[in-house]
């Protein structure tokens, strides 16, 4: 936290898919012990965004900085390796396997020699549920229980911990609030919290403002595949910022009418339109 | 946790294979006056156990990666005329004609893995297509070769002992094969990171190649290994019945599916396992060959099947649901 080199930066990145450009000029930069908030509305270009980040698609100009230094990803494995590590909303967990094998996937533990090297269930699982349960999830005690009886919020947590725990400098959370009832989506804040505290540098993408504000340092928002404010938290409050994902005024206009409405109809909302 | 316990036995894929087959026996015990001793005294349904099992083995675990093998049809007359052509009617050495037959195995296996691996056409119509292709290339290439769709195999001793041989007089040796292909198989899928590896890929695809597994070339190696196994069904055949024929093997096809999810396996993926393959295997041989002796008309024996697969789909929903919630005792 001390040292005040990006993790993670981009230089006037642009993306363009043949004749359409997605991304335009876009410049961020997420530190350890930070949270990043990129807000935009369906179709602005986060999605490009983050696959970018991680190694998905090469930009098309302008250059990632990784601790200061260029760095090109040559695919998301490369980008993995580097510390880079995404969570989709219900991507990295698969639902009927256990909690110990489905974290383990890929470098599973392994006991014995030669041919005989069996899978350590034990280890694994002990292991598991050790590192979610760091997060504070401690309802997760059993690594032999299936993924998929395990709530939304827990899975996004199993999610996050396995990246934590293989590693991850940058996490990359997309979107894993947006199923998630409001106490489910609490629980993800927390772990966020927990892993900015760890010195992690999260970059988090969300359309809801109110989870962006909750944990977000840094907020950026996208539109139309540009960066349309970049500011810091306390900056702005939340009106502004919904207006500004909305893209102009029409959402502030809206609810002033109707808190005008509500104060001359002794606090009743207006009928809804004809 | 590794006392017995009813709920984590409920849980596993192989339980509602182990119902399937209790409830087949006491329903033929039942209704159609079998006895027991006779049942399990006799051959024939063990036989064709073994030959079933061999190839739904391969094919559950590509089930259980998401992916789906009918060309195993074509592969077993394939695997016979093979062996059959090169040590029989070209009296080349057996061992030129084994390998020649599983060396058509592991070829069409590359052939369907690669295509599925670069294309993104469902594996089922990628098969379908080497299942006809390999069906056509077997009958007009024995016809050109040898003038016959039925060729004559005279195999050695020790290669009947090992492969083709009846074990007091009616058990065939392929049953041994089973048995240790099942032990292998399962030692595979259920304690190395192997096993692993496919129900991650047929759990979801994306997140296993992205948490590093290969799964092209895990996938590839699973469609070789099918399509050998049938083969090596076919080379076995050939060898006890010293003779080979281009036809047969399209029964295999849906034999294999049946047992396969009435052993537990989830067709979309994901889940099942070996223990469960080798009882839906051992389950529908029951159902298939145990009618003989039964009082039950031999023409019954589909509708039972139809009646067994739809069941035990039903039932190993139910218990994939517990299983899901199921959390063991202890406090929460």
């Amino acid at each position: 936290m001390s040292d005040k080199t990006p993790i993670l930066e981009l230089q006037n990145v642009d993306k363009s898919f043949g004749p359409i450009d997605v991304l335009h000029n876009i410049s961020l930069k997420v530190r350890a012990g930070e949270v990043l908030c990129l807000l935009g509305d369906n179709g602005a270009g986060k999605s490009t965004l983050i696959k970018t980040l991680a190694g998905v698609h090469k930009p098309t100009r302008g250059t990632i900085l990784m601790d200061g230094q260029p760095v090109e990803f040559s695919g998301p494995r490369d980008a993995q390796e580097k510390g880079i590590s995404t969570v989709h909303q219900f991507g990295g967990t698969f639902p009927l396997m256990s909690i110990g094998r489905s974290f383990f996937v890929g470098v599973e533990p392994t006991k014995g020699w030669g041919p005989f090297k069996v899978y350590d269930r034990k280890t694994a699982n002990e292991i598991a549920v050790k590192a979610v349960q760091d997060f504070g999830i401690t309802r997760i005690d059993d690594g032999d229980r299936l993924v998929g009886g395990l709530s939304g919020g827990e899975r996004q947590s199993l999610a996050i911990a396995r990246a934590v725990h293989f590693g991850a400098r940058v996490l990359i959370l997309d979107e894993p609030t947006a199923a998630l009832g409001v106490k489910q989506a609490a629980h993800v804040l927390r772990i966020v919290n927990e892993a900015k505290r760890r010195g992690l540098a999260v970059v988090f993408i969300t359309h809801q403002v109110m989870h962006a504000m909750a944990v977000g340092d840094h907020f950026a928002v996208l539109i139309r595949g540009a960066i349309a404010a970049d500011f810091r938290r306390g900056e702005k409050t939340r009106e502004e910022i919904t207006d500004l994902m909305a893209g102009g005024e029409t959402m502030a206009d809206l609810e002033a009418q109707i808190e005008t409405y509500m104060a001359s109809h002794e606090g009743h909302p207006p009928p809804p339109a004809q | 946790m590794n006392a017995f316990s009813i709920g984590q036995f409920v849980r596993r894929p192989e339980f509602g294979a182990v119902l399937s087959f209790v409830a087949v026996i006491a329903f033929y015990v039942a209704f159609g006056g079998v006895s027991l001793g006779a049942l399990f005294g006799a051959a024939s349904w063990v036989n064709f156990a073994a030959n079933l099992g061999i190839v739904a083995l391969p094919v559950g675990l590509l089930m259980i990666a998401g992916e789906l093998d009918i060309s195993i049809g074509a592969m077993i007359p394939a695997g016979s005329m093979s062996i059959a052509i090169l040590s029989g009617y070209y009296d080349l050495p057996i061992v030129i004609g084994m390998l020649g037959a599983l060396a058509f195995g592991v070829l069409v296996g590359l052939a369907n893995g690669f295509l599925a691996v670069r294309t993104s056409v469902p594996s089922l119509i990628i098969t379908l297509g080497t299942l006809v292709a390999v069906q056509g290339l077997v009958l007009a290439g024995s016809v050109i070769l040898t003038a016959a769709a039925s060729v004559p195999l005279d195999a050695p001793a020790w290669a009947k002992t090992v492969f083709g041989q009846l074990i007091l007089g009616k058990f065939q040796v392929i049953i041994l094969w089973w048995l240790a292909l099942t032990v292998i198989f399962g030692f595979v899928v259920h304690a190395t990171r192997y096993g692993n590896w496919i129900f991650a890929m047929g759990g979801d695809e994306v997140s296993a190649r992205n948490a590093g597994i290969p799964t092209k070339r895990l996938k590839i190696a699973l469609f070789v290994l099918s399509s050998t196994a049938a083969s090596f069904v076919g080379m076995c055949g050939a060898i006890l019945f010293n003779s080979a024929q281009v036809s047969g093997g399209m029964n295999y096809i849906f034999n294999t599916i049946v047992s396969i999810v009435v052993g537990g396996v989830l067709l979309t993926g994901g889940f099942g396992s070996v223990a469960g393959i080798f009882l839906g295997a051992l389950t529908f041989a029951v159902v298939n060959q145990g009618i003989y002796f039964t009082d039950i008309d031999r023409n019954w024996s589909n509708l039972i099947i139809g009646v067994m697969l739809m069941a035990a789909v039903l039932m190993n929903n139910t218990f994939r649901r517990m299983a899901l919630s199921f959390v063991p005792k202890k406090k929460k």
